[in-house]
């Protein structure tokens, strides 16, 4: 058994609401009075102190007195019926309390997924994947555990493989999901598609005749990992009503319970799910990992559980990031004018659907990019098939297709002889033009703004590896390609600048319920008023929580402001994707808090009303804790309005509703907004050893209103590195022959490092959306979305190659 | 097996420890200092560094029974840690003037070198501090070890260029910044550190 000491200096942040409680529970973080700053100001994060001294407690970091170790036990093959299982021996091993399947599962309900809840909890008798489930060991030191789930005998019958759509599609193909009744089967035209969406608007082949030039292509986007680096991780801890409280890393608290609760045959009451600090996320932790599993664990021995994934096993623990085949075809008259676009997008959606068929509606009704085009013949599809299962990640189904049209774009300018830049502006599409599925942008598109403003920003300077050495030609290694391993001084690099502009949409679409909810309370603490903001919002890094501390000063003019654990008790905020979080649960924080504002105001009326005709009169706000005109004349302090009263709501917050795309025409309002980002990438490359190094990789973006200027820099360029990363680095590479996964760690699939990083100058533009809270536009994916494809026009700048396909590698750049 | 070392300035002992266990695994689980990170456990990103003798190691691939006798400090210990070098060897940093960057141009990645965060006092390792000014923490998880790392390379290096401060955290990953406002807040606590040396 373990045994873990009192900490010396115990964290403020963490200290156990009740005895037996476990440590590192989160509870409320207050940013005090010397804070101020609403929206527009780059505040500083609330949880910043906790996270730079290390006491900031993320799941993986629980703690609790007896507390057992849960170990997974996953599949070695992609695509087999289980003959046999024997648990005899790891249950016999010394300090291991529970081994469960499948057989254990103890209600009706053995499955989960977002959508279609075709994934078991534990593989029943068949496995689909290499590295799904089999088994789970509870032991009381995490060594136990992992020797105990490798005495677990499992005997496997292989059976084929389907890994691409040839193979899924071909006569008498194995189906992956046997006799499927969910409610995409009815339009897929074979049971190894999850989901079909055409959009057919205009009539491309008709429009074609009037195109004087049109190129076709096939791109190849790789696999890639959210590789969040706070693992897979969470404790559950049973309670005495027969029910379980859960600490986890996750997306959407409210997602999880809905699919928890039902597994476990218990009512969702009696599943207290707490948000436990989260190490990234990127869509990665949107499907339910440990959290089914640790629950089970804890309901079956009576003990806390606590799992804990290692890099390895996260590679298995998480959906990734769809690969795709694209085929594009474009027309343009002979003055630069698109005519008609048709495409076709296959998506691996692995061996469960996870998020594949929004993904899909997503890739459709985006393909097009931010281009106006009226005549379109579009389809895109997710497989089934016995490779990892692909799901959300930061740019969900836009990336994919802005990597095809985007390469698309540079080769119709280089065919009509135009600059790339001026082609896209003059197709660039603008506010009310209508996208291929009918539905008109409404709010500001500076699409041709933004590639204007990457243009127009000064080349870094060349050759700046040379340093000003006494001959003037000695070299810092570190800013060239292949870096520290000084493999050139500058023979063989040359340079290339390529430019690339995305669309994607903001918050969940196709008439989706996308709602958010957050409870306000303002009452008077220590003679100052003090608000209590409570969501259920999942802060994974993003800085919501800074965001909503903003949101509160602004609307309640406080300064102190309280922000309450993420939990259950309190009504879902969604999930934290899809760039939705500001715009949606920051909304729900602004009409909470502008709901609490009317009570005050009200109860100010009450007490006050009858000293100054302006209460009855005036425009009234909170500001500087004090009521006000909005000519500034103070009426009373808020202290004195709400003295011992505590004003207490919780409410629900919407954004217009969408509706479905049409499954035969696409056609439909299917997206709340849209967000944009342009990049202008500089490389330079080592063409003898086909080595990159990105020199700069500036973003221009619309962000509609900057409600924290510095952290949207963050987003942006986060966002920008991780779409640099599948331009240059990141695969998960999965064996075509028997569908394992061959390089699931960090040694194996790389991720860029500060010296791989170049220099990412951002340029904020801030056009508001009228539409929604501030006229702000959700920032996070947009800028993932143009990075890869203008890295990727820098190296053919450079080179003169075609390079269909990403992530490049050096064998694509020297031919070998 | 027992293993006696310091953690942070304390005397610690650690005891019943299996010999397969990482120093990191001690630090974490039987120590009560979750501060240290476990994001690959095999020496990949960094999220784990402690300085072992002064020297920055990733503390998932050291052996547990390797560190007896020896001198760890973690991010927990990182502000007493820069503390006692200050009191030490006051300023430290670039008494010449000669810094990468000047504490002017410093000054516009500090966001709000006032603010407070907890509405408590809380001390700070100057590079914490530059951290939370340059907004160079996102999720957080990899802040810990890029901390201890960066702390390191100001106690030897002082006035680093873009190009050292690269170099000096290769071994750290962050998915979430695009290491921007990391590089920022490194230059910000030179700078600072400069300052305060001529002053």
């Amino acid at each position: 058994m373990t045994t873990r000491p009192e900490a010396t200096t115990r964290p403020a942040a963490t200290v156990p609401k009740a005895q037996n409680a476990p440590s590192g529970t989160p509870t409320e973080i207050t940013q005090g009075s010397p804070t101020k700053g609403g929206i527009g100001e780059s505040t500083l994060r609330p949880d910043g102190t906790l996270k730079v001294t290390g006491e900031f407690a993320y799941s993986s970091d629980m703690w609790h007195e007896d507390m057992l170790w849960g170990q997974t036990l996953r599949s070695t093959v992609a695509h087999a019926e289980i003959v046999s299982i024997d648990t005899s021996e790891a249950l016999a091993t010394s300090g291991v309390y529970a081994v469960m399947t499948y057989d254990d599962l103890p209600a009706e309900m053995k499955n989960y997924g977002l959508e279609i809840q075709d994934t078991p909890v534990f593989a029943n008798g068949k496995v689909r994947h290499h590295g799904e489930p089999v088994a789970i060991v509870a032991a009381d030191h995490p060594e136990t555990a992992r020797r105990a789930a490798a005495k677990i005998k499992i005997e496997y019958r292989e059976l084929p493989i389907v890994t691409d759509e040839a193979s899924a599609t071909a006569p008498g193909a194995v189906l992956v999901h046997e006799g499927r009744d969910d409610h995409h089967i009815g339009h897929v035209p074979h049971p190894n598609i999850v989901h079909r969406q055409p959009i057919i608007r205009g009539d491309a082949d008709e429009a074609a005749k009037r195109a004087d030039v049109i190129v076709t292509g096939e791109y190849v986007f790789g696999m890639q990992d959210q590789a969040f680096l706070g693992p897979e991780s969470g404790l559950a801890v049973p309670s005495e009503d027969g029910g379980v409280e859960l600490y986890v890393a996750t997306q959407w608290l409210h997602s999880d319970l809905g699919q928890i609760a039902p597994v476990l045959g218990l009512p969702e009451d009696k599943v207290r799910m707490t948000l436990s600090g989260v190490g990234g996320a990127f869509g990665g932790r949107e499907d339910i990992s440990m959290q089914i599993h640790a629950c089970l664990l804890a309901l079956r021995t009576g003990k806390p559980v606590k799992i804990v994934y290692n890099r390895f096993e996260s590679f298995f623990g998480h959906v990734h990031r769809h690969p795709a085949k694209l085929h594009y075809e474009h027309g343009a008259t002979k003055d630069g004018k698109l005519t008609h676009m048709k495409c076709r997008i296959v998506l691996d959606g692995g061996a469960y659907a996870s998020a594949s068929p929004a993904v899909v509606g997503n890739a459709s009704s985006l393909s097009v990019g931010p281009y106006k085009i009226e005549d379109v013949d579009i389809e895109a599809i997710a497989l089934y098939t016995n490779n990892p299962p692909c799901g959300a990640m930061r740019g969900f189904g836009a990336v994919q297709a802005c990597f095809a049209y985007e390469a698309q774009m540079d080769k119709l300018a280089a065919k009509l002889d135009m600059d790339p830049v001026e082609f896209r502006q003059l197709n660039a599409m603008e506010q009310g033009t209508l996208l291929p599925t009918g539905q008109p942008c409404d709010s500001p598109a500076p699409v041709a703004e933004l590639l204007r403003r990457v243009k127009a920003r000064p080349l870094p300077p060349e050759q700046e590896w040379l340093t000003a050495g006494a001959d003037g030609t000695s070299v810092d290694v570190r800013a060239l390609p292949g870096g520290l391993s000084n493999t050139t001084h500058g023979e063989g690099v040359v340079r290339g600048v390529g430019y690339a502009v995305g669309l994607k949409n903001v918050g969940f679409s196709e008439g989706f319920d996308d709602y958010s909810t957050a409870r306000v309370r303002m009452e008077v603490i220590n003679g100052e008023p003090v608000a209590t903001v409570h969501t259920a919002m999942a802060e994974v890094g993003q800085g919501g929580v800074t965001v909503h501390a903003q949101i509160a000063r602004t609307e309640l003019g406080v300064n102190q402001v309280t922000i309450h654990p993420a939990d259950t008790r309190v009504g879902s905020a969604g999930s934290t994707s899809a760039s939705r979080q500001t715009y949606v649960t920051g909304g729900a924080v602004k009409n909470s808090c502008e709901a609490v504002r009317e009570k005050v105001l009200e109860l100010g009326r009450t007490k006050f009303g009858t000293y100054h005709p302006a209460w009855a009169t005036a425009e009234l706000l909170l500001e500087g804790g004090k009521v006000v005109t909005d000519g500034g004349e103070v009426l009373a302090d808020l202290a004195d309005v709400l003295e011992d009263e505590a004003i207490d709501i919780e409410l629900e917050w919407r954004h217009r509703p969408t509706e479905a795309f049409d499954l035969r025409t696409g056609q439909g309002n299917g997206h709340v907004q849209y967000s944009f980002a342009a990049h202008r990438a500089v490389v330079e490359v080592d063409t003898e050893l086909g080595l990159v190094k990105v020199i700069e990789l500036a973003c221009a973006q619309d962000v509609g209103k900057a409600l924290n200027p510095l952290s949207v820099l963050g987003q942006i360029q986060g966002g920008t590195l991780q779409g640099m990363g599948v331009a240059v680095m990141e695969e998960i590479i999965v064996d075509p022959q028997t569908a394992k996964v061959r390089n699931p760690s960090f040694t194996d699939y790389l991720l860029p490092t500060i010296l791989d990083t170049p220099t990412i100058p951002v340029d904020v533009l801030e056009l508001a959306d009228e539409h929604a809270p501030y006229g702000l536009r959700g920032i996070g994916e947009a800028p993932t979305l143009s990075s890869t494809p203008a890295v990727l026009a820098a190296i053919r700048n450079a080179t003169g190659l075609e390079l269909n396909r990403t992530p490049v590698r050096p064998e694509h750049l020297t031919a070998t | 097996m027992r293993v006696n070392f310091t953690v942070n300035g304390r005397q610690q002992e650690a005891d019943d420890v299996w010999e397969g266990e990482s120093l990191l695994y001690v630090l974490r689980e039987r120590m009560g200092l979750p501060g240290s990170k476990n994001a690959c456990e095999q020496g990949e990103c960094g999220s784990c560094t402690v300085r072992l003798d002064g020297v920055p190691v990733c503390a998932c691939l050291v052996a547990a029974g390797q560190v007896e006798g020896r001198e760890v400090v973690t991010v927990e210990g990182l502000a007493d840690y820069a503390k006692h070098r200050e009191d030490a060897h006051p300023g430290g940093g670039c008494a010449s003037g000669a810094c990468g960057t000047t504490l002017d141009s410093a000054k516009r990645w500090q966001a709000r070198p006032t603010d407070g965060q907890t509405g408590e006092a809380v001390e700070l390792a100057p590079i914490q501090q530059a951290f939370i000014d340059a907004g160079a923490v996102q999720c957080g998880f990899c802040t810990p070890g890029l901390l201890v790392a960066a702390d390191e390379l100001l106690e030897n290096t002082p006035s680093p260029s873009d190009q050292d401060i690269r170099e000096a955290l290769s071994g750290n990953l962050c998915r979430c910044t695009g290491y921007e406002k990391i590089l920022d807040a490194v230059r910000l606590a030179a700078a600072r550190q400069g300052e305060a040396a001529q002053s």
